[in-house]
C-alpha cells in the first residue's frame, strides 16, 4: 500500500475525530456553566452527570486517535 | 527501550503491542507464539496469556484487599484504610440507588466488582512502559502485556457477560413476550413490525459493543502514546510522560466509572416494565 494515503488516513482520522470532541465538549460545558449559573445548588449532581457524557463524548476521539497513531507508527513507519 | 539498540520504532512498538499468545504451533505442538505470523497461523483457539494472568492477579488483589477490609471493619473511630474502602462503597452505592429502582440483590455487588477490577486493570497503564515486561524478558518470557484492558478480549468479554445479563433479566422480568413485544411493538406502530425489529435489534446490539470497544479504546490510545514516548530520547520522556499519566489518571478513574455506570443503567432498562 502507498504510504503516503497511509499518514493522510490517520491525519483524518484524528482531524475529524478532534473536531467531533471539541463541538462536543464545548456544547457540554457551556451547559453545564449555564445550568449551574442558574441553580448553583445542583452543582454536584450536574458535575458528575456532565462527567459521565465527557468521558461519553471522548471515547470516541480517543479511539480514533489510538488507530491512527497505529496506523502512522506501526503499520506505515 | 527493552530490546536492544538495533530495534526500529515500529518493531518496538509492534514487540509492545503483541501478546504472550499461547496455542497450537504450525508443527503440531502446543507452545508459546514468538513471532505474530504464529499469532496468526494459530487462529481462532489462541489464549492471551499474560492479559489472563494479570486479569485474575488484579481480581484477586481486589477481592482480598475489600476482604481483609471488611473483616477488620470496626464501628469505633475507622482508619485511613477502613475510611478508603468505604467511600468507594459507598460511592458505588450511591450511583446504583440514583440510577436502579428495581428490587435486585446482584446489582450492587456487580457494579463493585467491575468498577473496581476495571479501575485496578486501567491502573496498571501507569506502570511505566518497560518496567515489567523488561522483567519479564530477563526471566526468559518474550512478550508480556501487562495491561488487560488493552486487550478487546478481555474488554469484550466483560461487555458480553453484561449482554448476557441483560438478556436474562430482561426475559425474567418481563417474559418472553414482554420482552418480544419491547424489541416488536415501539417506536412504530405495530403494522411496521419489521422496521421496529430492525431499530430495536440494533439499539440492543450497539450497548455491548460501544461498552466493549469505549473501554478498550482509550486504554489503547493511552498505551500507544506511552509507548511513542518511550521512544523518545531517555532525557526528555519525563516532560511527556508526566503530563500525560496525570490526564490518564482522570481517563483510568472515568471509564471504569462509566462502564459501572453503563451496566448499571442496561440492568436498569432490563427491569423496567412498561
Amino acid at each position: 500500500m502507498d504510504g503516503g494515503l497511509l499518514y493522510l488516513a490517520a491525519a483524518i482520522m484524528m482531524g475529524l475525530g478532534a473536531v467531533g470532541a471539541a463541538i462536543g465538549v464545548g456544547v457540554l460545558g457551556s451547559k453545564y456553566l449555564e445550568g449551574s449559573g442558574r441553580q448553583p445548588e445542583l452543582m454536584p449532581m450536574l458535575r458528575t452527570q456532565m462527567f459521565i457524557v465527557v468521558g461519553l463524548v471522548d471515547a470516541v476521539p480517543m479511539i480514533s486517535v489510538a488507530l491512527g497513531l497505529y496506523v502512522m507508527f506501526a503499520v506505515a513507519g | 527501550m527493552a530490546g536492544g539498540a538495533e530495534q526500529t520504532s515500529s518493531e518496538y512498538i509492534r514487540h509492545h503491542l503483541q501478546h504472550l499468545t499461547y496455542g497450537r504451533l504450525e508443527d503440531g505442538t502446543w507452545g508459546f507464539a514468538q513471532t505474530p505470523e504464529q499469532i496468526e497461523q494459530m487462529g481462532f483457539w489462541a489464549v492471551h496469556v499474560d492479559s489472563l494472568a494479570m486479569a485474575v492477579f488484579l481480581g484477586g488483589i481486589f477481592f482480598v484487599i475489600f476482604r481483609l477490609a471488611a473483616q477488620k471493619a470496626s464501628s469505633e473511630v475507622p482508619g485511613r484504610w477502613q475510611n478508603f474502602i468505604e467511600m468507594v462503597v459507598e460511592f458505588v452505592d450511591e450511583n446504583v440507588k440514583s440510577t436502579f429502582s428495581a428490587n435486585n440483590r446482584l446489582i450492587a455487588p456487580l457494579a463493585l466488582t467491575i468498577f473496581v477490577w476495571v479501575f485496578l486493570m486501567n491502573l496498571m497503564d501507569l506502570v511505566p512502559i518497560d518496567f515489567l515486561p523488561y522483567t519479564f524478558q530477563l526471566l526468559g518470557v518474550s512478550h508480556f502485556k501487562i495491561v488487560p484492558t488493552t486487550d478487546p478480549n478481555v474488554t469484550m468479554g466483560m461487555a458480553i457477560s453484561v449482554f448476557i445479563l441483560i438478556l436474562y433479566y430482561s426475559i425474567k422480568i418481563k417474559g418472553f413476550g414482554g420482552f418480544f413485544g419491547e424489541l416488536a411493538f415501539q417506536p412504530f406502530p405495530k403494522a411496521l413490525l419489521p422496521a421496529n425489529l430492525a431499530l430495536e435489534g440494533v439499539t440492543l446490539l450497539t450497548k455491548p459493543v460501544s461498552l466493549g470497544l469505549r473501554l478498550f479504546g482509550n486504554l489503547y490510545a493511552g498505551e500507544i502514546i506511552f509507548i511513542l514516548i518511550a521512544l523518545l530520547p531517555w532525557w526528555i520522556q519525563f516532560s511527556l510522560s508526566v503530563p500525560w499519566a496525570l490526564f490518564h489518571i482522570l481517563i483510568i478513574v472515568l471509564q471504569a466509572m462509566i462502564f459501572m455506570i453503563l451496566t448499571v443503567i442496561y440492568l436498569a432498562q432490563a427491569h423496567e416494565h412498561h
